[in-house]
C-alpha cells in the first residue's frame, strides 16, 4: 500500500511539473484529467458489475451546466461554476438513478444508453437553450473577482484539477473502504447474500450512481472551461464507450487506474494525430482488446506487477 | 384525410423495413449467443459501402442496370461470409461465459477497429448510388405518388420476417438454433454442436445487418458515422421489441419508424429524439420490452 502511495505521489509530481517542461502538454493533460474523473465514475459502477453505456451524458451535463451559467446566467466565478456544475450533474444522476439502478447487466447498459441519447438529441435540437449543434461558447471565468487572461486561467485550471484529483481521489478512496463502498463489490459477487445481511443493494447502488454522475460532472466542467466550447457530441454513446474503455484500460482496482488510462490515451492520441489520424480509433480498439485479453487488471495492474506487488484477494474485477 | 395518411404510412413502413433488418439481426445474435454486439451497426455500414461501390462499378463498367439488384443481395452475402465466421471464431467466442462488461467492451473494441477500417478502405466522402431506386421509378395510385423502391423495401422486409420464422420453426438448423436458445446446456448434452450454431447465428446476424445497409444505399447513401447512428437505433428497436424476439423487432421497428415520421411531419425538431423517447417510455413500463421476458434482478 505504501509503495502504491509513493508511486502515486511521484506520478502527481510528474503531472505537476510536465507543463513547466513541455508547455504544449498542459491542454492535453487537463483534458486527460477531466476524462479521468468521468472514467473514475464509470469505474465505481464497474466494481458493482454494472456497465453504463451512457455516462458521457453526465460529462456533457457538467460541461453544459458550466457553459450555461457562464453564458446565460452571467455567473463568472470559477469556484461557483465548478461547484454548481458538480451539484447539477449529481442531481441528474440521483433522479435518473432512482429508476436506473433497479436494472442489472445488459438492461442497465441499454437504459443508460437510451437516457443519454435523449440528452444528446435534446442538446442538439433545443437551439434556444443549448445552442443546438453549434454548442455553447464558454467565456474565461473570474477567480474570486480577478479577471485573468485565457493563458493564465488555463494554468490555474490545470493545478486546481490536480488538487481536485488528490482531494476527490482521497474521498473516493475512503468511500470505497467504507461499508457503503464495500457493498458495491458485494453486489457484483453475491447480491442475494448482501440483501440477506440486511444491506439494501438499491440504496448502495443509488449512492454510487450519484457519486459517479458527480465525478463525471466535475470532469465535464473542467473540460468545458479548458476547451471554451461545449458540443452535443460530448453525450454521444461512443463517448460513453470511450469512458468505459478508459476505465478498463487503466484498471478499476484503484483510484489511480482511470486517471492512468486517461493520461495514457490522451498522450497516445496527441502523438497519433501527427502520423496516424485516420487509424486512431483502430489503435485504441486494438489496445483495448490487448488489455482485455492479456491484462485483466489494466495498466494499473501492470504497474503494480512491475513494482513487485501481487493482486490482493477480493479486489474488484470485471 | 386518407390522402395524407397513406403517404405517411408508406414512409413509415419503408423506414421501418430498413430498421427492421438491422434490429432483427441484433436480436437474433443476442438470443442465441446472449451477447449484445455493439459492432452490429458497423456491419450495416460496411454492407452499405460494399453495395454502393459494387453498384457504382456496375454502372461505370457499362453493364446492364438491372444487375444492381442482385448486386445488393450479393454484397450483403459477401460481407457476411467475409466477417461472420472469422469474427465469431476469434473475438466473440472468447467472451462466452465472461461478464457483460467484457462482452460489451470486446465488441466496442471491434466497433472502433471496423469504423477506421471503413475510413481507410472507402474514404471519408459520402457514397451515393441510386440506380436501383431510379430504375424502379414511381407509381401513382389515386392521385398519390409512391416510390416503387419503398414498396420493394416493405415487401422484402415482410419476406425476411416470414422466411426467418419458417427457418426457425421448419428447417433442421433453425430448430437446432431454437433448442440452443431454449436451453444451452441440455442441447449440448443432446449432442448439438453449439459452437457451430453460434457461428451460424452470428453470420446470419451480420448478413441481416449488411442487407439492411445495402438496401438503404439507394435511398440515403452512406457516409462515415452511419454505423454508430444505426447502432443506437437498432438497440432502441431491439429493446422495445424485447431482446431475442423476432416478431417483436418487426412491431418495434414499425412503432419507432411511425414515431419518427410523425415527428418529422408535426414536430421536426423532435425527429431524432422520438425513437429514444419511445424506447424510454416502453422500458419504464416493461423493462424487457413489449414481448421480452426475464427478471430485473437476482432476488
Amino acid at each position: 500500500m505504501n509503495r502504491t502511495l509513493t508511486l502515486s505521489g511521484v506520478a502527481l509530481i510528474i503531472l505537476a511539473l510536465a507543463p513547466q517542461i513541455f508547455p504544449f502538454l498542459q491542454f492535453t493533460l487537463t483534458i486527460a484529467i477531466a476524462k479521468g474523473f468521468a472514467a473514475l465514475g464509470v469505474a465505481l459502477l464497474l466494481r458493482a458489475g454494472l456497465i453504463s453505456l451512457g455516462h458521457a451524458m453526465y460529462y456533457a451535463i457538467g460541461a453544459y451546466a458550466a457553459a450555461f451559467m457562464a453564458q446565460k446566467l452571467g455567473i463568472t466565478d470559477f469556484a461557483v461554476i465548478m461547484i454548481a456544475a458538480t451539484v447539477i450533474s449529481a442531481f441528474f444522476g440521483l433522479v435518473f438513478g432512482l429508476f436506473l439502478v433497479r436494472y442489472r447487466a445488459i438492461f442497465f447498459a441499454m437504459l443508460n444508453l437510451a437516457v443519454s441519447m435523449v440528452i444528446y438529441s435534446l442538446a442538439s435540437k433545443l437551439y434556444g437553450i443549448t445552442g443546438g449543434t453549434d454548442g455553447l461558447r464558454v467565456a474565461v471565468p473570474t477567480i474570486f473577482g480577478m479577471e485573468l487572461s485565457k493563458d493564465a486561467f488555463d494554468g490555474v485550471l490545470y493545478y486546481v484539477s490536480i488538487v481536485l484529483v488528490v482531494a476527490l481521489g482521497y474521498l473516493i478512496h475512503r468511500y470505497l473502504k467504507s461499508p457503503l463502498g464495500n457493498a458495491l463489490s458485494a453486489v457484483h459477487s453475491n447480491e442475494v447474500r448482501l440483501e440477506y445481511l440486511g444491506v439494501s443493494a438499491w440504496s448502495s447502488l443509488l449512492t454510487a450512481y450519484t457519486i459517479s454522475a458527480a465525478l463525471a460532472g466535475v470532469g465535464g466542467a473542467i473540460a468545458a472551461l479548458s476547451i471554451g466550447h461545449v458540443l452535443p457530441e460530448y453525450a454521444f454513446w461512443t463517448e460513453s464507450g470511450h469512458l468505459v474503455l478508459t476505465a478498463v484500460l487503466g484498471g478499476i482496482a484503484g483510484i489511480a487506474g482511470p486517471f492512468l488510462g486517461s493520461v495514457f490515451l490522451e498522450l497516445i492520441h496527441t502523438i497519433a494525430v501527427g502520423f496516424a489520424a485516420e487509424a486512431w480509433n483502430m489503435i485504441v480498439g486494438v489496445a483495448l482488446l490487448v488489455v482485455i485479453f492479456f491484462l485483466p487488471r489494466g495498466l494499473f495492474g501492470l504497474f503494480e506487477r512491475l513494482s513487485g506487488q501481487k493482486a490482493t484477494d477480493g479486489e474488484p474485477k470485471l | 384525410m386518407l390522402q395524407s395518411i397513406i403517404p405517411l404510412a408508406v414512409d413509415a413502413l419503408a423506414n421501418a423495413a430498413l430498421i427492421f433488418f438491422v434490429a432483427v439481426g441484433l436480436t437474433l445474435v443476442f438470443s442465441v449467443l446472449r451477447i449484445l454486439n455493439v459492432a452490429h451497426g458497423s456491419f450495416y455500414s460496411i454492407g452499405a459501402y460494399v453495395a454502393a461501390s459494387v453498384g457504382l462499378w456496375i454502372v461505370g463498367a457499362g453493364l446492364p442496370d438491372w444487375l444492381t439488384f442482385p448486386a445488393l443481395l450479393l454484397s450483403a452475402a459477401f460481407v457476411a461470409a467475409l466477417f461472420g465466421p472469422i469474427v465469431e471464431k476469434t473475438l466473440v467466442s472468447w467472451t462466452y461465459g465472461k461478464s457483460e462488461a467484457v462482452q460489451v467492451l470486446v465488441t466496442f473494441g471491434l466497433f472502433l477497429i471496423l469504423e477506421d477500417l471503413q475510413r481507410i478502405v472507402f474514404g471519408i466522402q459520402s457514397v451515393y448510388q441510386d440506380t436501383p431506386m431510379t430504375m424502379l421509378g414511381i407509381s401513382e395510385i389515386g392521385g398519390i405518388v409512391y416510390l416503387n423502391y419503398q414498396l420493394l423495401l416493405i415487401g422484402l422486409a415482410g419476406v425476411v420476417l416470414v422466411a426467418l420464422r419458417l427457418f426457425i420453426t421448419r428447417s433442421r438448423t433453425g430448430r437446432l438454433l431454437a433448442a440452443v436458445v431454449a436451453d444451452r446446456e441440455v442441447s449440448e448434452a443432446l449432442g448439438i454442436d453449439t459452437q457451430r450454431m453460434f457461428m451460424i447465428a452470428f453470420t446470419l446476424g451480420v448478413f441481416l445487418a449488411a442487407i439492411g445497409g445495402a438496401m438503404a444505399t439507394p435511398t440515403t447513401g452512406v457516409a462515415p458515422g452511419l454505423g454508430a447512428d444505426t447502432m443506437v437505433l437498432a438497440f432502441a428497436v431491439a429493446a422495445i421489441g424485447g431482446l431475442g424476439q423476432v416478431e417483436g423487432a418487426a412491431i418495434a421497428s414499425i412503432i419507432v419508424a411511425t414515431a419518427k415520421v410523425l415527428a418529422i411531419y408535426f414536430a421536426p425538431s423532435l425527429d431524432a429524439v422520438a425513437p429514444y423517447l419511445v424506447m424510454l417510455a416502453v422500458l419504464l413500463v416493461k423493462p424487457y420490452g413489449l414481448f421480452g421476458s426475464g427478471s430485473t434482478r437476482k432476488i
